[in-house]
């Protein structure tokens, strides 16, 4: 992907319409669950996708490929939608509690994927996902932006703290936090 | 024996862990494998976050919003709208409540509500201004250096321009309320505005270095950081907020 990524970007810079396209349908969804990730909120979700592309087009010629034009586009998708949920809290127009699963939402199972060569195989419940959703909700905006780009997107600690302009310890401890809040909310439910 | 610390732990899961025998010990120490096994459950659960699911055809969809902006090349004039139209506006609100302010402090000494009113548009107002700040500053520090020729910030110039403007304003209205510390902090970020508005709308590596330093030397991005996490915390008190 990130070969054949490098290649529409080349197509892309020359002026081909049709090679940024690609990078359109290649990325869109992952960009669309970062934002909504990032933001809880469906319809800011859309927005971050067409801005993040927007804005992506017009700093193309800059994009260099020191990093994967995934992990770049990323970093402008996850910086717009800080800057939005910014907005959205000061002018308390949005809580980020739109994203918690509703109260009768029917239980939901789902088989955790592994991550571990030994890893545990838990059925977790609608009401973990409830959780997790409050959770992440109550996690400061860099908190969450540093959480997010690290355990979703996979993003390392350098890389975040570079998205973010943060040094790399203070982009280490706001993931320690999130953690700590993430650990302190589900560890009653997951150990049960 | 030490134990592992629970900072330790996240590094692994995540497989940032440096060379410090972390695997080793976890087969050693059954505590230490009992946190890290806690651990693991509550992040996998995490996985469970629900994301809404996008329709088959999503990709088509935003291709056909994105394709006319791209296609015409207009996304740059859109981009440059529209955080001047927000920051006008804001201005516009800001100068309005400043002198609504100064209007019902002639007219009625109980109106009490004016400062209040005034200060809550203004940290709305500026807290904006600098978030916008903060993307173009973040665009510069994070570009990547033209390995031969120039590198384009003709967008951030115009952002930087536009920015200008606003940033006159909140300070002259921060300076009238006599908020000294926003006063000192829109100085700073009005001149490093002004340092990038002034600069080649090319610059080369020599150039962006030190723009960079002159944004790094100014400890700009901190300061606007640090003010953004004041605002949350007095805006999480509206009762008691104190002035900027």
């Amino acid at each position: 992907m990130e070969d054949s990524d490098s290649l529409a970007v080349a197509r892309a810079k020359a002026g081909d319409g049709d090679a940024y396209r690609l990078l359109v349908d290649r990325h869109s969804r992952s960009v669309f669950r970062l934002a909504y990730r990032m933001t809880g909120n469906e319809q800011d979700s859309e927005d971050v996708v067409q801005e993040t592309f927007l804005r992506a087009y017009k700093q193309l010629q800059r994009y260099e490929a020191r990093s994967s034009f995934a992990t770049w586009l990323y970093r402008i998708a996850a910086n717009y939608s800080l800057d939005l949920v910014r907005r959205r809290k000061r002018h308390g127009e949005v809580s980020l509690g739109d994203a918690r699963p509703e109260e009768d939402a029917p239980e939901m199972v789902h088989t955790i994927p592994s991550r571990d060569p030994a890893p545990d195989r838990l059925v977790f419940s609608g009401r973990v996902q409830e959780q997790v959703a409050r959770t992440l909700d109550e996690l400061s905006r860099q908190e969450r932006t540093a959480f997010v780009l690290r355990h979703f997107e996979g993003q390392s600690i350098e890389e975040i703290s570079g998205a973010l302009g943060l040094s790399q310890n203070a982009a280490k401890h706001s993931i320690f936090r999130a953690v700590q809040k993430l650990r302190r909310a589900l560890e009653p439910l997951v150990t049960q | 024996m030490n134990h592992l610390s629970e900072e330790q732990l996240v590094l692994y899961y995540y497989g940032e862990a440096g060379p410090d025998g972390v695997e080793d010990h976890l087969g050693r120490c059954e505590s230490c494998r009992g946190s890290y096994q806690a651990l693991q459950r509550v992040l996998n659960s995490v996985d469970s976050f629900p994301v809404p699911e996008r329709p088959a055809e999503y990709e088509a969809q935003v291709w056909r919003a994105l394709e006319g902006k791209v296609a015409r090349g207009r996304s740059r004039a859109w981009f440059a709208w529209k955080p001047l139209l927000a920051a006008a506006t804001m201005a516009a609100l800001v100068a309005g409540a400043f002198f609504a302010g100064h209007r019902w402090q002639r007219r009625d000494a109980r109106a009490a509500a004016d400062p209040q009113v005034r200060e809550r548009v203004l940290l709305v107002a500026v807290g904006d201004h600098l978030e916008r700040s903060q993307m173009v500053l973040l665009e510069l520090a994070n570009a990547g250096a033209p390995k031969s020729g120039a590198l384009d910030i003709s967008y951030e110039q115009r952002a930087a321009e536009d920015l200008i403007e606003s940033n006159r304003l909140y300070r002259a209205t921060a300076a009238s309320a006599g908020d000294v510390a926003t006063t000192s902090l829109l100085d700073d970020l009005e001149r490093v505005l002004l340092e990038i508005a002034h600069s080649p709308s090319s610059v080369s590596g020599k150039q962006l270095e030190a723009l960079r330093k002159e944004i790094e030397d100014r400890g700009i991005l901190v300061k606007v950081k640090l003010f953004g996490d004041q605002v949350e915390q007095k805006e999480a008190a509206p009762q008691n907020a104190p002035s900027l």
